[in-house]
C-alpha cells in the first residue's frame, strides 16, 4: 500500500530524517514510535504530504504520492491531528460534512447521498446528541471523536494518526483506538499511527517503527520491538517490560531512578 | 444550508431595497416615499408604460441625477469594504483583519495626498486622476506587503499580518508628513483621507460593479475552502485545500475590492472590520452565507452611514468615515459585552 524508500529531510542543514526505508501493507495497523525530537511528526508530514522530502519516494498505491492531485490524495488519506479542532462556531454536523470536500465540485455538491454515510458514522461513533451543538461546546474527547468522524467521512483507504490520544484522559484513548481499530477489521484500511504511547501501540500495532534521532532503528512486531534494552538504548530510561495478562502483547511498567 | 441562504438573503434584500427607497426621499427637498417608488419603477424598461407621470419634472431630476447614483455607490462601497473584510479575517483567521490590513488604504492615502499637494488632481485623467493613482499606489502597497511576507513561496499568516502594519506605519508616516508640508490644502487630504461620496457620478458606479460581481464571485466560490480554513492550514491541506493558492487568490481578491472602493471614496474605516463580525454573529461562522450576507449588511450599513453624513448637519457635509467609526465602534463594544459566544471567539 505505501512504500517509503530511503527518505531523507534536512531543516536548514540538520537532518531530521535520513536512510528511512519501510513498506506497509494493506489492512496493517502500523505504528510508529520514538522520542521527542526523533522525527516520527515530520516522517507523518512528509507521508500525508503536506511537507517534501529532500530525497527518496513515497509510493502510494505504486504511484509516487506527489503525482497524486490535492483533492484525489484527500479521498485516499485522511489524517487525524493531536490537537483535533479549534473552538469555532460550526456545528458538529457541519464539520462532518466538511470531509466531503475532496469528493465535491466547485457548486460543493456531489452525486452520491451523502446524509446516509454521515449518520452511519455518526452512530457509529455515538455522536447522536452532539450533532447540532457547535465545536466551541464540546470537551476535548468529544471534539476529538467529531475530528476522527470527518476524517472517516472522507473514506480513506489510508488513515494517518498523529498522537491522536495525546489530550484525552485513558477513557477515551482506549474509546478513540477501539472505534479505529474496529473501522479498520470491517474496512480493510490501512493505519498509520504516530504514537507517544508504548503500551497503547504494543496493544493495537501489527508492526512498529522505532525511530531515534532521525534513524530508522528497527521494524517489526510490538514483541521484538518493545525489549528494555532497546528502549533504553533510545529513550534513555530502563523500564520493566511485562507480558499482558490478557492480550499477551508487552507493556512497559516505568521505573523511578532515584 | 440553502433554505437559510435564501431567508436570511431574501430579507435583507428587502431591508436594503426599503433603505434605499427611504433614503433616496430624504434630503433639503423631502420627498414622498410613494414618488421615489414610482419615478425608479418608471425607469425599469418593460413597467414604464404602465405607470403614469404625476411627479414635478424636478423630483425626478433630484432622484435620478442627485441622490441615486449616490445612494448605489454607497450601497457598492459597503459591499466591496465588507466583502474584503469577510475575505481578509476568513483567510487570516484573524478577528482584526480588515480590509485595511495589507496597508491598501495607506498606499492609496500616500498617491492620493501626493496628488493633491502637488495640485495634480485634474492634470492627466480628469476626474479620474486621484482615484486611478490611489488605486495604483493601493495595488503597489500589496505588492510590497506579500514580497516581505514571502518566504520561500509560503506565505505564512503571522508574517502576513505583521508585514502589512510595518507597511502601514511606514506609508501612514509619508502622508503625515505630505500633511505637514501643505499649509494651504491640509483639508483637501485630511478631507480625502476621512472618506466622502459626495459629487461622484453614475461613471464611478460603473467602474465599481465589475469589481464587485467578479470579486464577490470568486470569494463566494472559495467559501467552502474558507470553512475549511477555520479548522486549521493544516486541516484544510488534509482536505485537499490548495493552501497557498486559495491565500494568494482570497488576499488579491480582497485587495482590489478594497482598493477600488477607496480610490473613489476615500478611507471608509470601520465597515470591513465590524460587519463581517455582526453578520457572524447573525448568521454564524459558514462562509456560504457569511460572505453574500456580509456584502448586503455592508451596503445597508454604509447607506444610512452616508444618509446621516448629509442629512445630520445639512447643508454641511461630515465626513463618512467618521460617522461609520462614531456609530460603528459603541455598537460594536455593546456587541462585544453582550454576546458569550462573541467572547469566547
Amino acid at each position: 500500500m505505501i512504500n517509503v524508500r530511503n527518505l531523507q529531510k534536512s531543516y536548514q542543514d540538520t537532518p531530521v530524517l535520513h536512510g528511512i526505508d519501510f513498506c506497509v501493507d494493506k489492512g496493517e495497523f502500523f505504528g510508529i514510535i520514538g522520542p521527542n525530537g526523533s522525527g516520527k511528526s515530520t516522517l507523518l508530514k512528509i507521508i500525508s504530504g503536506v511537507i517534501k522530502a529532500d530525497a527518496g519516494d513515497i509510493l502510494l498505491q505504486e504511484k509516487k504520492l506527489h503525482s497524486y492531485p490535492r483533492k484525489e490524495l484527500a479521498k485516499i488519506l485522511a489524517v487525524l491531528e493531536q490537537e483535533g479542532l479549534p473552538p469555532v462556531g460550526f456545528r458538529v454536523r457541519e464539520v462532518l460534512e466538511m470531509g466531503r470536500f475532496p469528493y465535491q465540485n466547485w457548486l460543493g455538491e456531489e452525486k452520491q447521498d451523502v446524509a446516509s454515510l454521515i449518520d452511519e458514522i455518526v452512530q457509529m461513533l455515538g455522536l447522536e446528541h452532539l450533532e447540532e451543538r457547535t465545536l466551541d461546546q464540546l470537551s476535548g474527547g468529544e471534539k476529538q471523536r467529531v475530528a476522527l468522524g470527518k476524517a472517516l467521512i472522507q473514506r480513506p483507504q489510508v488513515l494517518l494518526l498523529d498522537e491522536p490520544t495525546t489530550y484525552l484522559d485513558i477513557g477515551y484513548q482506549i474509546q478513540l483506538m477501539d472505534i479505529v481499530r474496529k473501522w479498520q477489521k470491517t474496512t480493510q484500511v490501512t493505519v498509520i499511527a504516530v504514537l507517544h504511547d508504548l503500551n497503547l501501540a504494543s496493544l493495537y500495532c501489527d508492526r512498529i517503527l522505532m525511530l531515534h534521532r532521525g534513524k530508522q532503528i528497527s521494524v517489526g512486531a510490538p514483541k521484538d520491538i518493545l525489549q528494555s534494552d532497546r528502549i533504553e538504548a533510545v529513550y534513555g530510561t530502563r523500564p520493566i517490560v511485562m507480558e499482558h495478562p490478557v492480550h499477551h502483547l508487552p507493556q512497559i511498567i516505568l521505573q523511578s531512578q532515584v | 444550508m440553502k433554505k437559510r441562504l435564501f431567508i436570511w438573503g431574501g430579507v435583507s434584500c428587502l431591508v436594503l431595497l426599503a433603505s434605499i427607497v427611504i433614503s433616496i426621499s430624504m434630503g433639503a427637498a423631502q420627498l414622498p416615499i410613494s414618488q421615489v417608488w414610482l419615478i425608479l419603477l418608471h425607469q425599469i424598461p418593460g413597467l414604464s408604460e404602465w405607470i403614469t407621470v404625476t411627479w414635478p419634472e424636478s423630483s425626478e431630476q433630484i432622484v435620478m441625477k442627485v441622490r441615486f447614483p449616490r445612494v448605489v455607490l454607497a450601497v457598492l462601497i459597503g459591499a466591496c469594504l465588507s466583502l474584503a473584510g469577510a475575505g481578509f479575517q476568513g483567510v487570516l483567521r484573524n478577528p482584526l483583519a480588515d480590509p485595511f490590513t495589507m496597508g491598501v488604504a495607506s498606499g492609496s492615502a500616500v498617491g492620493a495626498a501626493f496628488l493633491i499637494l502637488f495640485g495634480l488632481q485634474i492634470t492627466f485623467l480628469g476626474a479620474w486622476s486621484t482615484p486611478v493613482v490611489a488605486f495604483l499606489t493601493g495595488l503597489l502597497s500589496l505588492w510590497i506587503v506579500l514580497g516581505l511576507a514571502n518566504t520561500q513561496g509560503k506565505l505564512q499568516t503571522e508574517t502576513l499580518i505583521l508585514s502589512g502594519v510595518v507597511v502601514q506605519a511606514f506609508l501612514g508616516s509619508l502622508v503625515s508628513f505630505m500633511v505637514s508640508l501643505s499649509d494651504q490644502t491640509v483639508n483637501e487630504i485630511v478631507f480625502w483621507l476621512m472618506g466622502s461620496l459626495s459629487f461622484r457620478g453614475w461613471a464611478f458606479t460603473y467602474v465599481l460593479i465589475p469589481y464587485l460581481v467578479i470579486g464577490g464571485m470568486v470569494l463566494v466560490s472559495y467559501a467552502r475552502s474558507l470553512n475549511l480554513f477555520a479548522l486549521g492550514e493544516r486541516q484544510a491541506a488534509h482536505l485537499g485545500v490548495h493552501v497557498d493558492r486559495t491565500k494568494l487568490v482570497v488576499l488579491v481578491v480582497s485587495t482590489l475590492l478594497t482598493a477600488a472602493a477607496v480610490s473613489i471614496a476615500g478611507i471608509i474605516g470601520f465597515v470591513g472590520l465590524v460587519v463581517p463580525h455582526l453578520v457572524r454573529l447573525l448568521v454564524g461562522p459558514d462562509h456560504r452565507i457569511l460572505l453574500p450576507m456580509s456584502a448586503i449588511c455592508g451596503g445597508i450599513y454604509v447607506l444610512w452611514a452616508d444618509t446621516l453624513a448629509r442629512m445630520l448637519l445639512s447643508p454641511t457635509e461630515i465626513p463618512l468615515g467618521v460617522v461609520t467609526a462614531f456609530l460603528g465602534a459603541p455598537f460594536f463594544a455593546y456587541l462585544l459585552k453582550q454576546n458569550k459566544r462573541f467572547r469566547k471567539r
